[in-house]
C-alpha cells in the first residue's frame, strides 16, 4: 500500500527541487489538514476565551486592602494562563494524534516522506496559531485586569499605575506570556508525536505541567523544592509573569522561560526521533 | 399468531434480566485483554507508590546540623497538643467547685512593621497593647501540671467570648462579648467524678451551664486554679507558586479575676504559681509569665496555647498524607485509562458490536463504571497501603516528625484516596461517552480534579476564592486525605496546602460523587439518544 503510493508519486510528479518547495509544500498541507479539522478553531477559540474568562475572574477575586498589600497586579490579570495553556496543549496533541487514531498518518507520510519536514511543518503551524490566540488572549487579560484591578485597591495611592505595555516589566509578562503558550503547544506537539495516543499525551503533558509544583509542595526540604521549581516547565516557565518581587523567584524570568523552551525542544526532539526510527 | 411473537419477547427479557452478569464478565473481559489499559492501572499504581517515595525521600529536616528531637506532648485522644499556660493551682481532692469573676482581659503584641515583625529581648520590648482573638484567661481543672494531661477550663477569649473547652479539641461557646470591668463575666467548673461541668454568668447569680466535659479516668486528686495563656501572633503573605511566607511572635494575654472561691475536700494549702511548657518553644515560645495576688485578686499572665498541633502553625510536622502525594499522578494514570474504556470502543466501532450485542446501553455504561471502579480500587488501593507505611517510615528517618494519627483515620484515609480515584476513573469514564474524544475527556477530568488543588495549594487566587473552588469542583474529594481536624479553636489559617480543607471528608467525597453521577446519568441518557 505504501509502496504503491510512493511509486504513483514519483511517477506523476516530480520530486521536490530543493527543500524550500519541499517545506512550503508541506506547510500548505499540514495547514490544509489543520484548518479543515474539526475542532481547532473552536478549541483556539475556546482557549482565549477561558484564558480572558479566568483572568478576569481572578482580578475580580483579588483585592489590595492597603500599600504594601504584596500582590503582582500583571501576574493576577494574566492568571487565565494557567487554564488557557491547557487548551492550546489539546489542540496541539490533536494535530498529530488525530492523524494517527485515523490512520491519516499513513498517508500524510506516503505523501511526504520526509518525517521531519512533516513535523517541523506541524511545529510551524502549531506555534503560529497559537501565537495568535495567545496575543488575542493575552491582550484581552491585561484589558480586563486594566478595567477591573483600579476599582479594587490597585490604585495610584497603593502604589500601582495601571497596567500598560509601556512598562518594561508588564511587556515582558504580556510578551513571555504569549511565548509560554507556544512553547507549551511545541511540548505538547513533541509528547504526542513519541507516544501517538491522544489521552496517553495529554495525560504525561498535564503530569509534567502540574506534578511538579504538587510534588514541591509537600517536600519539607527547602532545597530539593527550590531546584524541583527550577526545573519543572509551568512553574519555571511561568516566572516570566512576575513584575514584582523577582529575588524571591527559583529563576530569571528569562531563565525560567529558558527552562520550558529546554522542555519544548527535548520533547520534539524525542518526537523526531521516534517519527524517523517507527514504523507509522 | 401472537403467541409465535409474545414468546421471543419473553425470552428476550428473560436473557436480559440474568445478562448483567454477562455483561460485567464482558467488560472486564475487555479490560484485561487490552495491554494498554492494563499497563495504564499498573503505571497508576507504581507511580503512586513511587512518587510518595520520591517525595519523601526529598524530605529532609535538621535542627541545627543535627538530628532533631521531637517532644511535642501528646493529649489524651492521642493527638499533638500545644501545652503551655501560667498555673496558679492548688489541689482539689476529690469532688469539688471552683468559681471566680473576671474583670479585665489585656494583652500585649508584637509589633510589626512592613510584615517583619520586630522581635524583641524581653518580653515588654518592641510590643504593643492588643489581644490575639483566641487570647484566654479563666479557670481550669487538670489532671496533673504534665503537659499533654486532661483538663476542662471555663475562659473569657479575646475575640470569641466565653468558651468552656476541655481534652485539647473540644470548644463549646458561652457568653458571647468581650470582657470589661462594667460587664465582668463570672466562671465556675464543677467536678463530679469522671465529669466536670462548666458554667458562666454576667452577675454571679444567675448561672448557665455551659457544656459537660467527661474527663475518663481522672485521678482523684487534681490540681485547680486559675490560669492565662496567649498565642502566637502570625501573618501570613501568599507568595504565589512560592507557598506561604509567615512572619509573627509571640504575645502575652494578663487577666485579672477576683472573688475565688475553692470548694472541695482538701485542706487549705496555699496557691502555688506554675509555668506549664515553661521555655521557649518553636510551636509557641513561651516567654514570660506569672501572677500577682493582692487581697482576692489575681493578675495572671501567660503566653503559648493549649489546643491541639495543627499543621498550619509554626511547628515542623508534615501531615500523614504527604505519603499519598503520588495520588495525583495515580489519578492521571487512572482518567487516562477510564476515558480510553469508551473512547477507544467508539474509535475502533467497537461499540456497534457492543450495543448490538446487549441493547440496553443504559446497563453497558453502569457495566462499565463498575469495571474500571472495582479496578481502579484495588490497583490504587494496593498501592496507597504499600506507600503509606514505607513514605512514613522514610520521612522519620529523614529527621521529620509526623503529626499522629489514628488508625482508623488512617484507613479512612487510605481506602479513601483508593476510593477517590475509582470515582475519578468513573468519572473520565462518563466524559468520555459524553464528548467521545479522549484528548478533550482527559483533559477537562485532570483540570476539574487537579488543577483547583494546585491554585489552593499555590495560593494563586486569594483564600475565600479558593476555598470555594475546593468546596464546588471535584478536586472536593482530596479532603478524603485529611488527617487533622479543623479546631477553629487552634486559631490557624485552614489552608489545602497545609492538609486542611473547606470541607469534612466524606462530605468532599460526596462531592465528587455528585458529579460522576451526574455526568454519568448524562452520559447514559445520550449515549441512548445518539447513534453510536
Amino acid at each position: 500500500m505504501s509502496l504503491a503510493s510512493d511509486t504513483a508519486q514519483a511517477l506523476t510528479r516530480p520530486a521536490p527541487a530543493t527543500a524550500a518547495a519541499g517545506l512550503r509544500d508541506t506547510l500548505h498541507a499540514e495547514w490544509t489538514k489543520l484548518r479543515t479539522a474539526p475542532g481547532t478553531a473552536g478549541l483556539l477559540v475556546a482557549a482565549v476565551a477561558l484564558t480572558v474568562a479566568v483572568s478576569a475572574a481572578a482580578a475580580v477575586a483579588t483585592r489590595c486592602p492597603a500599600a504594601g498589600c504584596g500582590q503582582d497586579p500583571a501576574k493576577v490579570s494574566l492568571t487565565g494562563v494557567y487554564l488557557g495553556q491547557v487548551v492550546v496543549a489539546v489542540v496541539a496533541v490533536l494535530a498529530i494524534s488525530g492523524e494517527y487514531s485515523s490512520g491519516m498518518i499513513r498517508t500524510t507520510l506516503a505523501a511526504m516522506p520526509r518525517r521531519t519536514t512533516v513535523l517541523a511543518a506541524k511545529a510551524v503551524l502549531i506555534t503560529g496559531l497559537t501565537l495568535a490566540a495567545g496575543i488575542l488572549a493575552i491582550a484581552g487579560s491585561l484589558l480586563a485586569g486594566r478595567l477591573i484591578l483600579p476599582g479594587h485597591g490597585f490604585t495610584a495611592a497603593h502604589g500601582f499605575a495601571p497596567l500598560s505595555l509601556a512598562d518594561g516589566p508588564v511587556l515582558r509578562a504580556a510578551a513571555g506570556s504569549v511565548l509560554y503558550l507556544a512553547l507549551i503547544a511545541l511540548l505538547s506537539l513533541g509528547i504526542a508525536t513519541a507516544v501517538r495516543d491522544s489521552a496517553v499525551a495529554i495525560g504525561l503533558v498535564l503530569g509534567l505541567l502540574y506534578l511538579f509544583p504538587i510534588v514541591a509542595a509537600v517536600v519539607s526540604d527547602s532545597h530539593v523544592q527550590r531546584h524541583l521549581q527550577q526545573i519543572a516547565p509551568m512553574t519555571a516557565g511561568l516566572d516570566i509573569q512576575a513584575t514584582t518581587g523577582l529575588r524571591s523567584l527559583p529563576l530569571s524570568p528569562w531563565a525560567g522561560l529558558g527552562v520550558l523552551a529546554a522542555w519544548a525542544a527535548a520533547a520534539l526532539l524525542a518526537g523526531g526521533l521516534v517519527l524517523r526510527l517507527r514504523d507509522a | 399468531m401472537t403467541t409465535t411473537t409474545a414468546a421471543p419477547d419473553r425470552a428476550a427479557t428473560r436473557t436480559e434480566r440474568g445478562s448483567f452478569t454477562d455483561l460485567l464478565h464482558a467488560e472486564w473481559t475487555k479490560f484485561r485483554t487490552v495491554r494498554g489499559w492494563v499497563i495504564g492501572m499498573v503505571v497508576a499504581a507504581l507511580v503512586t507508590l513511587l512518587i510518595g517515595l520520591l517525595s519523601a525521600v526529598g524530605s529532609h529536616t535538621s535542627c541545627n546540623g543535627g538530628p532533631c528531637h521531637f517532644l511535642y506532648p501528646v493529649g489524651p485522644g492521642g493527638e499533638a497538643v500545644t501545652d503551655s499556660f501560667y498555673f496558679v493551682h492548688r489541689p482539689l481532692a476529690g469532688n469539688g467547685s471552683i468559681t471566680t469573676r473576671v474583670t479585665s482581659l489585656t494583652g500585649l503584641l508584637p509589633t510589626a512593621s512592613n510584615g517583619r515583625v520586630h522581635a524583641g529581648q524581653g518580653p515588654q520590648s518592641g510590643m504593643h497593647p492588643g489581644l490575639e482573638p483566641w487570647s484566654k484567661a479563666g479557670l481550669i481543672i487538670k489532671e496533673s501540671t504534665r503537659q499533654g494531661s486532661a483538663y476542662a477550663a471555663m475562659m473569657v477569649t479575646g475575640g470569641h467570648g466565653v468558651r468552656m473547652q476541655y481534652d485539647y479539641t473540644q470548644d463549646v461557646p458561652g457568653l458571647p462579648g468581650a470582657v470589661t470591668a462594667a460587664s465582668p463575666r463570672w466562671l465556675r467548673l464543677t467536678r463530679t467524678g469522671d465529669t466536670v461541668t462548666g458554667y458562666d454568668s454576667a452577675d454571679g447569680r444567675h448561672w448557665t451551664l455551659v457544656g459537660t466535659a467527661t474527663l475518663p479516668g481522672l485521678s482523684s486528686t487534681v490540681q485547680a486554679g486559675l490560669f492565662s495563656t496567649s498565642p502566637a501572633y502570625n501573618v501570613t503573605t501568599a507568595q504565589g507558586l512560592l507557598g506561604l511566607s509567615g512572619t509573627g511572635g509571640p504575645t502575652l494575654a494578663t487577666g485579672v479575676l477576683d472573688h475565688v472561691s475553692l470548694l472541695g475536700g482538701q485542706p487549705a494549702s496555699g496557691w502555688s504559681g506554675t509555668l506549664i511548657g515553661g521555655g521557649p518553644s518553636a510551636a509557641s515560645p513561651v516567654q514570660g509569665g506569672g501572677y500577682h495576688q493582692a487581697g482576692g485578686r489575681f493578675t495572671v499572665t501567660g503566653s503559648g496555647d493549649i489546643t491541639p498541633d495543627t499543621p498550619g502553625g509554626a511547628g515542623p510536622g508534615q501531615t500523614l498524607d504527604h505519603t499519598l502525594v503520588g495520588a495525583f499522578a495515580g489519578l492521571i494514570a487512572v482518567v487516562v485509562v477510564g476515558t480510553m474504556f469508551i473512547t477507544a470502543e467508539y474509535r475502533r466501532d467497537l461499540i456497534r458490536t457492543t450495543f448490538a450485542a446487549s441493547p440496553r446501553r443504559g446497563r453497558v455504561l453502569a457495566a462499565k463504571a463498575i469495571v474500571i471502579g472495582s479496578v481502579t480500587f484495588a490497583a490504587t488501593l494496593a498501592a496507597a497501603v504499600v506507600a503509606v507505611p514505607l513514605s512514613s517510615r522514610l520521612l522519620r528517618d529523614n529527621g521529620n516528625y509526623l503529626y499522629p494519627v489514628n488508625t482508623l483515620t488512617e484507613v479512612r484515609m487510605v481506602a479513601g484516596t483508593a476510593a477517590m480515584l475509582a470515582v475519578a476513573a468513573v468519572l473520565a469514564l462518563a466524559i468520555g461517552a459524553l464528548v467521545r474524544r479522549s484528548a478533550i475527556a482527559v483533559t477537562v477530568v485532570i483540570v476539574a480534579i487537579v488543577l483547583p488543588y494546585l491554585i489552593s495549594v499555590t495560593n494563586l487566587l486569594p483564600a475565600g476564592a479558593d476555598q470555594w473552588l475546593m468546596r464546588l469542583a471535584p478536586a472536593a474529594a482530596f479532603s478524603i486525605q485529611q488527617t487533622i481536624p479543623n479546631y477553629p479553636q487552634a486559631g490557624n489559617v485552614c489552608s489545602v496546602a497545609g492538609g486542611c480543607y473547606p470541607l469534612a471528608p466524606w462530605t468532599g467525597f460526596a462531592v465528587l460523587c455528585a458529579w460522576a453521577a451526574a455526568a454519568l446519568g448524562l452520559a447514559v441518557f445520550l449515549v441512548r439518544r445518539r447513534d453510536a
